[in-house]
């Protein structure tokens, strides 16, 4: 199988600070990958610097087969696509549902837009009744399906998801967390997902990479995790915290 | 209209789920339209700009003279009275009159220096804002020699270049107002160019240009608006001020600060002569500075919610 | 410590807050009740549920256009709906204390670390610099601050989230409050920080035999902390019960809540949802 996302030797540098570390990974296709961390560990950035977002120092960065320059073309932003962690600050204030779905078609220049648009609420559960609605007259959830129908309109092959639910209701979080991995299912995408909570990535993905201050610690399938087979220390501190409080004294 | 109908249509209005973009877009407008009409003073500053508008358009009917051509012989420095309201000038020429026509070039004025200045700050504000780096700062430089000088100032730098008149006055204006403007959207761009949702745009491969266009525009122009209303008071204020040093409008022209500036003169004596033309500037002032401060509560992009 | 030792620290009876809005009156809070002692009480409801309206109210911090009303609102026998402002302002900080979820909004900016701290102290009592200064030096150190002689001079921004917040409770602790509000005091920090903190809070409260509220949105980490669980729904508290008996929750929603988060060894594609029945609310 080929790899979907292959990162060899990453450094990113903000000013003068090295936000990761020389990473490597592969992501197979059709594969959903975690990223897991705390603050500053440089998951988000990882996702960043794969869309185009973050300055890579050095390193490389392959999608699907073809290494990327600094530059993305059209293309890629065709393959690959992003759901932001705050549905509050992805969303356009001043664009109806409607105009954010018509935006990447536009710029791809779809001419069965119309159709699309519906297809695309229908599929992340909104229907029509949400088409003209601003931002602001939506929920959180409500707004995260639509930033998941927004990258989902140009049909990509990768997902980039960047803690999609860590600022919603656990309710809401498990509606969304069911939904990702319907369209997954459904349209055969490649997952690469960062989060903070080990329960949520080994519930959405096969393997997945523990990292910190910008480097990876170790990588593991979510089956080793289940089972408490990690070598790391950090890894296994990670694993008692996300299993609540325990009273020492 | 019943009441009934008139409810309906409100709900249409502010309905949750809108079924078409026009509705959605109505319905935004009446929000930002209630929350406006809520404020009295705003509200009496529409109304003053309202009747600006009116009096403008139709000053040849309600101007009881010429504004032009006075009586010399028997009418010169009347004071008010039943025939001339607000009094006569040195050249017998009824201020009521000249009041009423005057309010077409103050119109004129503001308007053009709104149509000028405000897109060139905002073109010059969003590019530098978004841009960033070289591009940015040399902007910016220049944005910041404009600001350096005093803005009458320049204005008088640039009519004396280019001569006095109207126009000019009001390209000099224009010219020395844009930078302001520059500086609001600048600031506005900054604090959305890092936002997630350009972000998302430029996740869709969107171009700069787009971004900066279809995007980041859209939300700075409301403060824009905000400060340009009120500004007004200011443009109208330099415009008068250009006036009254004798290198904006010219006589015979009806313009309100050259209108002052020959009533000066008489100020003791014939005190209407250049009151009455100084009331007129200060109730538009006040008009465009209640207005803007309306506006500023109902366009506020950060009370974008109900 | 002042009153009795055992016994109620404070009263809520049909607690109601209302807020006037354009569209009408919305209800945040709708007829809560329920009672503290020396225990760690844990409030814990979704977004909008009112579970920090409540806490706001308790504090007398909210907003000034609600209306707050309540058959009993008492502190220790004290009527905080009748209390003047003068009187509430003496209460907070020196008998209740409140932490909020992010440090960085909640200390001031511009003063160091450890002159927040002390002058907290000095407005509640009488004490002189330098013993005000040992104070606080030792309230950092009982927050389990390393160096606190180094912190005591920093000021917020130069921190990290978790030694902020533990300022923060250093700094709410320092006039030995006998109730604490915290308002989702961890959620702002990494997991890993997040134990540290609440171990500490847990050690001070226990230590000092506060009573605590505990705000938090969620369920798991809530029951694993306090001693008793309310669970409020819009506006309403649902359920009440021993944090230990969770497993044993009877309404609906209380189950939806714990079923729907992903456990790591429980394998369940979809995640069961909650459906949500207007009768809760009613």
């Amino acid at each position: 199988m080929t790899a979907a996302i292959a990162i060899d030797g990453l450094e990113v540098i903000f000013d003068r600070f090295r936000a990761l570390k020389g990473v490597s990974l592969e992501v197979r296709s059709g594969e959903s990958f975690g990223l897991v961390g705390e603050s500053g560990s440089g998951k988000s950035t990882l996702l960043r610097a794969i869309a185009g977002l973050a300055p890579v120092a050095s390193g490389s960065i392959t999608v699907n087969g073809k290494k990327l320059g600094p530059r993305r073309d059209k293309a890629f932003y065709r393959e690959v696509q992003m759901v932001f962690q705050d549905p509050y600050g992805s969303l356009h204030p001043r664009q109806t549902v409607d105009r954010l779905l018509q935006e990447p078609l536009a710029i791809h220049g779809f001419a069965d837009g119309e159709k699309r648009i519906q297809r695309a609420l229908d599929e992340v559960g909104l229907g029509s009744g949400f088409r003209f609605r601003y931002s602001h007259q939506l929920s959180g959830g409500q707004r995260q399906r639509v930033a998941i129908a927004r990258a989902l309109i140009l049909e990509p092959s990768i997902l980039l998801l960047d803690e999609p639910t860590s600022a919603l209701d656990a309710s809401v979080q498990a509606e969304v967390l069911n939904l990702l991995e319907e369209v997954r299912r459904r349209r055969k995408l490649t997952f690469l997902m960062v989060s903070h909570d080990l329960a949520i990535v080994t519930h959405m993905c096969e393997r997945l990479m523990v990292m910190q201050g910008g480097e990876a610690v170790e990588n593991l399938t979510a089956a080793q995790l289940v089972a408490h087979r990690v070598t790391e220390d950090y890894t296994r501190n990670l694993l008692r915290a996300s299993e609540g409080f325990v009273r020492t004294a | 209209m019943s009441a009934e109908t008139i409810q309906s249509r409100r709900d249409w209005l502010l309905s949750e789920r809108p079924a078409s973009r026009m509705q959605a877009r109505l319905g935004r407008a009446y929000v930002a339209w209630r929350r406006f009409s809520a404020n009295r003073l705003a509200f009496l500053g529409l109304l003053i700009i309202i009747a600006l508008l009116v009096v403008a358009a139709l000053a040849g009917v309600l101007a009881p003279y010429s504004p032009t051509f006075g009586d010399l012989k028997g009418s010169r420095l009347l004071a008010p009275s039943a025939e001339h309201w607000f009094g006569t000038d040195d050249l017998g020429r009824d201020i009521l009159s000249r009041i009423l026509y005057g309010s077409r070039w103050t119109l004129y004025v503001v308007i053009l220096v709104a149509i000028i200045a405000a897109p060139i700050g905002l073109l010059v504000g969003t590019v530098a804002g978004y841009a960033g780096g070289w591009i940015d700062a040399i902007l910016m430089r220049i944005t910041d020699i404009f600001l350096a000088f005093p803005k009458l100032i320049l204005a008088l730098a640039f009519v004396a270049a280019l001569g006095p008149g109207i126009e000019n006055a009001v390209l000099a204006i224009a010219i020395t107002s844009w930078p302001p403007y520059a500086r609001i959207a600048r600031a506005e761009t900054l604090t959305v160019r890092n936002s997630d949702y350009i972000k998302a745009v430029q996740l869709m491969g969107a171009s700069p240009f787009r971004i900066v266009l279809r995007h980041i525009m859209p939300l700075c122009i409301s403060s824009l608006i905000i400060r340009v209303t009120l500004d007004m008071a200011g443009i109208i204020l330099t415009a008068a001020g250009l006036g009254f040093l004798g290198l904006g409008a010219q006589p015979p022209l009806p313009e309100w600060g050259t209108m002052i500036a020959s009533g000066r003169r008489f100020v003791l004596d014939q005190w209407w002569v250049a009151g009455a033309p100084g009331f007129a500037i200060l109730i538009v002032s006040l008009g465009f500075n209640l207005l803007g401060d309306g506006l500023r509560d109902a366009l506020d992009p950060r009370s974008g919610d109900q | 410590m002042s009153t009795q030792s055992k016994g109620t620290l404070l009263d809520v009876d049909d607690l109601r807050v209302t807020f006037p809005t354009r569209t009408g009156l919305i209800e945040a809070v709708r007829g809560v009740s329920f009672s503290l002692g020396r225990e760690r009480l844990g409030i814990v409801g979704e977004s909008g549920s009112g579970k920090s309206q409540t806490g706001r109210a308790i504090m007398g911090l909210t907003p000034p256009q609600a209306r707050i009303s309540a058959n009993k609102l008492a502190f220790d026998g004290i009527d905080l709906l009748a209390a003047s402002p003068r009187e509430r302002r003496a209460l907070r900080g020196k008998r209740i204390a409140m932490i909020l979820q992010d440090p960085k909004y909640s200390l001031d900016p511009v003063m160091s670390i450890g002159r927040q701290i002390v002058e907290t102290l000095r407005t509640h009592e009488k004490v002189g610099k330098a013993e005000a200064r040992d104070r606080a030096l030792a309230m950092l150190e009982a927050v389990q601050i390393r160096d606190p002689a180094r912190v005591f001079d920093l000021h917020p921004h130069e921190v990290s989230g978790g030694m902020g917040q533990r300022a923060m409770i250093a700094m709410m602790l320092i006039a030995g409050p006998e109730m604490m509000i915290a308002d989702e005091p961890t959620s702002a920090l990494d997991v890993t920080v997040q134990l540290d903190v609440l171990g500490i809070l847990d050690r001070l409260v226990s230590e000092r035999g506060m009573g605590l509220i505990f705000i938090s949105h969620d369920l798991r980490l809530v029951s694993s902390f306090c001693d008793r669980v309310i669970v409020m729904y819009a506006g309403k508290v649902v359920e009440q019960l021993k944090a230990s008996e969770l497993g044993r929750a009877q309404h609906p929603y209380t189950r939806g809540l714990l079923n729907c988060m992903p456990r790591i060894g429980f394998e369940r594609h979809p995640l069961p949802v909650l459906d949500r029945k207007p009768e809760w609310a009613a």
